[in-house]
This record gives structure tokens, C-alpha cells and sequence, in this order.
């Protein structure tokens, strides 16, 4: 069991009026609040020991490195990574993805090849491929879901050919909450040799995860959703691959040596992170995941599915609420419709009474566009969520559904 | 009634809510709910102002050298501040409408109640509105 009490007190944001109403925070899924010791470290940093990374000859750029490193290492293990060498620090999910499209996606996608996603994808995991596939003439090939939001198996399999190049699939539906089942997937896809990138974003947050037994080969996620500070994120990739990889950007820090007629390269993970980092909310980073093993990943999905439980529940008894996604393997992520009554309006009603929930297409137009809707709304929870907030947001859309 | 005297009587409806947000955003859409509905005919592409997550359709006619305007949004907040927008501005000539100056949402606080998105969309239709203005002024002659 959960302290809550004590866990809501940890995130300081929580203990706040929002509209005359105690805070209700159901957007995790588009950021999750910090808890005070991220606060603290990255205040810690700014005021104590703030200077660059990798090459200060003095003593605070010594500290700084090495807690930047300590992060690295603390990434290894959160996902179980075989060495840091495989632990590129990126800005996001966003960049990692972007990061991989235009080094080996750009050396390894060739004119009539194809680029192979799913139709439940974030944008940020469609954009990226299109456009390394329209400079390439390549093709992007989409994987089919069923009704509940879940990808049709044997439809993917048939979309394997020898011009597959990649294939990068979300891990956990930002939309739907569907859990892919990625380990079956990259399986299918090593048997024809292609590499598969996972997105990561929405699994990190919820449960587990173990990059080497899924075996993928690319794995990325951000900061920012696993209670750490916005701007980071982290790209996982297998060495051989990785070593294999051209920079992305280049600058400093990515070098071995440079002279006007050539430049070598730096090793892994350098080479891949050129410029001065984003040094702060890397270290603040560790402090989150350190956060979150405290808790324990298993006591967290645990909660987690409880409360996604009892909200499921609890909808079916809201006269014309449909939801959206009904997998039957869900992370802690609802997405509804109510018959008559337009999303953006129901969030701005809720918000009225201090609850914050997401409305909209959640960047996965292409999903929309598969159900026939514009948009749904969509509540999110994380450890600190309760079961109190979930029936005050249900009073208040039984309310709401009363008067319209 | 002139323009500024429809926003003093709007101004003066909002004040009767007080600060009460939700008062707020229910009595915008209950004026939504009067405004006629568009048949779906109208409901075009070219009608649409395109909003960040509402559609909202606009169509003008003169008469008698006097605008009316009908609009229709698939949201009900949207369609609640359009109606406002109609009620300021249908029935009225073209240069009138372009040397308008609308404070009311200032004044009413609206920026807080409907949140900075959708003030901004609500700029843009005022700005539509005027555009359709020029354009029946300059067929009109002056």
C-alpha cells in the first residue's frame, strides 16, 4: 500500500485552489507534477555548483560532471540498460525520435524502402518518418487497430516486406492507454532482421520497464512525464547500432579531434550530444527516478490500475459517456466522449470546479481520423492521483450531463 | 441602441455573476443556446473560422444596406461568445462596424474566464467580422 498522504504532500503544486476548488490534476499523460526534492535539486544546482560539464578544470564543474553522469547511469538502471555508453541524453521524446530518423534513418532508407508505425502513433512518432521518407521517396506503412485500440497482429505481420527498414511503435497509447504488446512485435521483427524503435513516453511514467528483455532497439522517453523537470529526455539504443549511427548535430563535445580539413568523432555517448547540455534538469532528473524507485514501479502500477479500475467503473453509470480505447491491457489513461456535449466544453466546465483534464485530438490526429471523432477528453492519472478525486470529477460530470 | 450601449448592457449582465466562473461560463453558454442553429447547408469550409479545437461557421447577408450576421460553432462556450458578437454587430452598417472598438470582453474580465486561447479566437472573429464589412462597404460605394 501507498502512503498518499504523505506522497501528496511531496508535490507541492497539489496543495493549491484552482477556481475556488481544491486542485484536481488529471493531465499526467501531458506532464506529471514534481515532487519537492526535483525542486530542490534543481535549485541546488543553480545556487551551488552550476558551471559546464566534461571540461572545467575547477572543482564545481568536477561536481556538475558528476552528477550529470549520475544521472546517466541512474537512466541505465531505470530501464536496465547493458552500459551508460548506450544512454543518449536528449531534449525530449520529441528529439530522440528526430535523432534517430536523421542519422539511421537517413544512412540506412533508401528510395522504394519502408518505414513501418502504428496507427495509435503521437505525432512525434509520424512527422519524424515522413519526412526522412519523402526526402528518401520511401513510404510510411501503418499498422491497423481493432475497435477496443488495440493493433491487429497478423495485419502488421503482413505489412513486412524486404523493403522494411524500421519500425517504431508507441509502447503505451497517449490516447487510448493501450499497452502494445512490443515484446511480440520486436520479436516477429528481428525474425527479418529490421530494428524496431519503441516510444517509450507513456510506458516510463506507469510501469517496468527492461530494455534488454523486450530487446528493442531503440527505446526513448521524457523527463518530464516521469515526475523529472521538462527539456530532457532520453534516447536508449543498442551499442552495435549506435556505433554504426552518423552524429546528429555537431559541435562541441561530439568531437575527438578537429582541423579544418576533418573532424573525428567523439565515442558513445558524446558523439551524439553536441553543445553545452541541459545540464540542471539532467541532474534533477536522477532525483525523480530515485523518487519513483523509492515508491517502487510495482507499487506505483499497482495504484495505478487501481484507479483506473474504479474511474472505468464508475463511467459506465454516466448516462451517454462512451470510452474511447478499451484494450485489455491499459495503463492508467481514459479517454471519453459524452453524447451531446463537446469536449472542449465539458473541460472548461470541469475546470470551473478546479478539476484539470485534457480535451482535444492529443496529438494523434491519424487516431482521431480512425475512430471518426475530432477529439476526446481524457483524464490521466499518477501515483499521487486518489479515489476522492476521481469521484469528484464523476459528480461533477454527472452534473454536468443532468443540465445539458 | 448604439454599439458601445449593447456592450454596457453586456458588461452590466456579466457583473450580475460576480466572480463565479462557472455562472460565468454557464451563461455564456445558455446565450449560445438562443442563438438560432445554421442549417447544415452553410456549414462549409468556406463559412469556417478555423479555432484551435472549435469550428465556428459565420454567414453575412445585406439588407438594405445593413449586415446580418448567423454564425454556429460545434462547441457551446464558442457558440455562447459568438452570440455576443451578433448581438453587438448584426443589423448594422458597414462603417459603423469597422470604426468599432470592442472593450466589453476587457472590461468583463473575459481573457480569465474563457482562458487566453480562446480570447485569441475570439479576436479572430471580430476580425473576420470587420473584414466582411470592408468588403460589403467597398460593393456598397460610400
Amino acid at each position: 500500500m501507498l502512503d498518499l498522504e504523505k506522497i501528496r504532500k511531496d508535490f507541492p503544486i497539489l496543495n493549491q485552489e484552482v477556481n475556488g476548488f481544491p486542485l484536481i490534476y488529471l493531465d499526467n499523460a501531458a506532464t506529471s507534477q514534481k515532487p519537492q526534492v526535483v525542486i530542490d535539486a534543481l535549485n541546488e544546482y543553480y545556487i551551488g555548483y552550476n558551471s559546464n560539464v566534461h571540461r572545467g578544470a575547477h572543482t564545481l564543474a568536477d561536481k556538475a560532471t558528476g552528477k550529470f553522469e549520475d544521472t546517466r547511469t541512474a537512466v541505465k538502471e531505470f530501464i536496465n540498460a547493458s552500459s551508460t555508453e548506450e544512454v543518449i541524453l536528449t531534449k525530449g521524446t520529441t528529439e530522440a525520435i528526430n535523432l534517430v530518423a536523421n542519422t539511421y534513418g537517413r544512412q540506412n532508407i533508401k528510395e522504394g524502402d519502408e518505414v513501418i508505425i502504428s496507427t495509435m502513433e503521437h505525432h512525434s512518432n509520424i512527422v519524424p518518418w515522413q519526412m526522412i521518407c519523402e526526402e528518401k521517396g520511401a513510404k510510411v506503412k501503418v499498422m491497423p487497430i481493432n475497435d477496443n485500440g488495440e493493433i491487429i497482429f497478423e495485419e502488421f505481420q503482413k505489412l513486412i516486406s524486404p523493403k522494411t527498414k524500421l519500425i517504431s511503435v508507441v509502447h503505451v497509447s497517449n490516447v487510448l492507454g493501450t499497452i502494445n504488446d512490443v515484446e511480440k512485435i520486436i520479436e516477429e521483427a528481428h525474425r527479418h532482421n529490421i530494428p524496431v524503435l519503441i516510444d517509450g513516453a507513456q510506458s516510463s511514467p506507469h510501469f517496468n520497464v527492461d530494455v534488454q528483455k523486450m530487446d528493442c532497439d531503440f527505446y526513448v522517453f521524457s523527463s518530464h512525464k516521469v515526475y523529472g523537470p521538462t527539456g530532457m529526455g532520453v534516447l536508449y539504443g543498442k551499442k552495435a547500432i549506435l556505433e554504426e549511427m552518423p552524429p546528429f548535430l555537431g559541435g562541441g563535445e561530439m568531437i575527438k579531434e578537429v582541423t579544418f580539413e576533418k573532424t573525428t568523432f567523439n565515442d558513445l555517448p558524446f558523439k551524439f550530444e553536441a553543445g553545452t547540455p541541459n545540464i540542471g534538469d539532467t541532474i534533477a532528473l536522477k532525483t525523480a527516478l530515485d523518487y519513483v524507485n523509492e515508491i517502487g514501479k510495482d507499487n506505483i502500477a499497482r495504484h495505478e490500475e487501481e484507479l483506473l479500475e474504479y474511474c472505468t467503473a464508475a463511467f459506465q453509470d454516466i448516462k451517454r459517456l462512451k470510452i474511447i480505447g478499451t484494450a485489455k491491457k491499459k495503463v492508467s489513461v481514459i479517454s471519453f466522449l459524452i453524447d451531446g456535449i463537446h469536449p472542449f466544453d465539458l473541460g472548461m466546465m470541469l475546470d470551473a470546479k478546479g478539476i484539470a483534464i485534457r480535451t482535444g485530438h492529443h496529438c494523434a490526429q491519424p487516431l482521431m481520423n480512425r475512430f471518426g471523432i475530432d477529439g476526446t477528453a481524457r483524464a490521466s492519472f499518477a501515483v499521487y492521483n486518489t479515489k476522492e478525486e476521481i469521484d469528484q470529477m464523476v459528480e461533477s460530470i454527472h452534473k454536468i450531463v443532468a443540465r445539458f | 441602441m448604439t454599439i458601445d450601449e449593447v456592450q454596457q448592457e453586456i458588461i452590466d449582465e456579466f457583473a450580475l455573476l460576480g466572480d463565479d466562473r462557472e455562472s460565468t461560463i454557464f451563461y455564456i453558454m445558455e446565450l449560445g443556446e438562443k442563438l438560432p442553429e445554421l442549417e447544415e447547408k452553410h456549414k462549409t469550409e468556406e463559412n469556417i473560422i478555423k479555432g484551435c479545437q472549435s469550428k465556428v461557421w459565420l454567414i453575412t447577408e445585406l439588407k438594405n444596406d445593413k449586415i446580418i450576421f448567423n454564425a454556429d460553432s460545434n462547441t457551446a462556450i464558442t457558440k455562447g461568445l459568438i452570440s455576443l458578437l451578433i448581438r453587438i454587430y448584426s443589423g448594422r452598417g458597414p462603417k459603423e462596424i469597422m470604426n468599432s472598438d470592442l472593450y466589453f470582453m476587457e472590461k468583463i474580465g473575459m481573457r480569465n474566464v474563457i482562458g487566453s486561447q480562446r480570447s485569441n479566437g475570439l479576436t479572430a472573429m471580430i476580425k473576420q467580422i470587420k473584414m466582411y464589412a470592408l468588403a460589403y462597404q467597398a460593393k456598397i460605394g460610400s
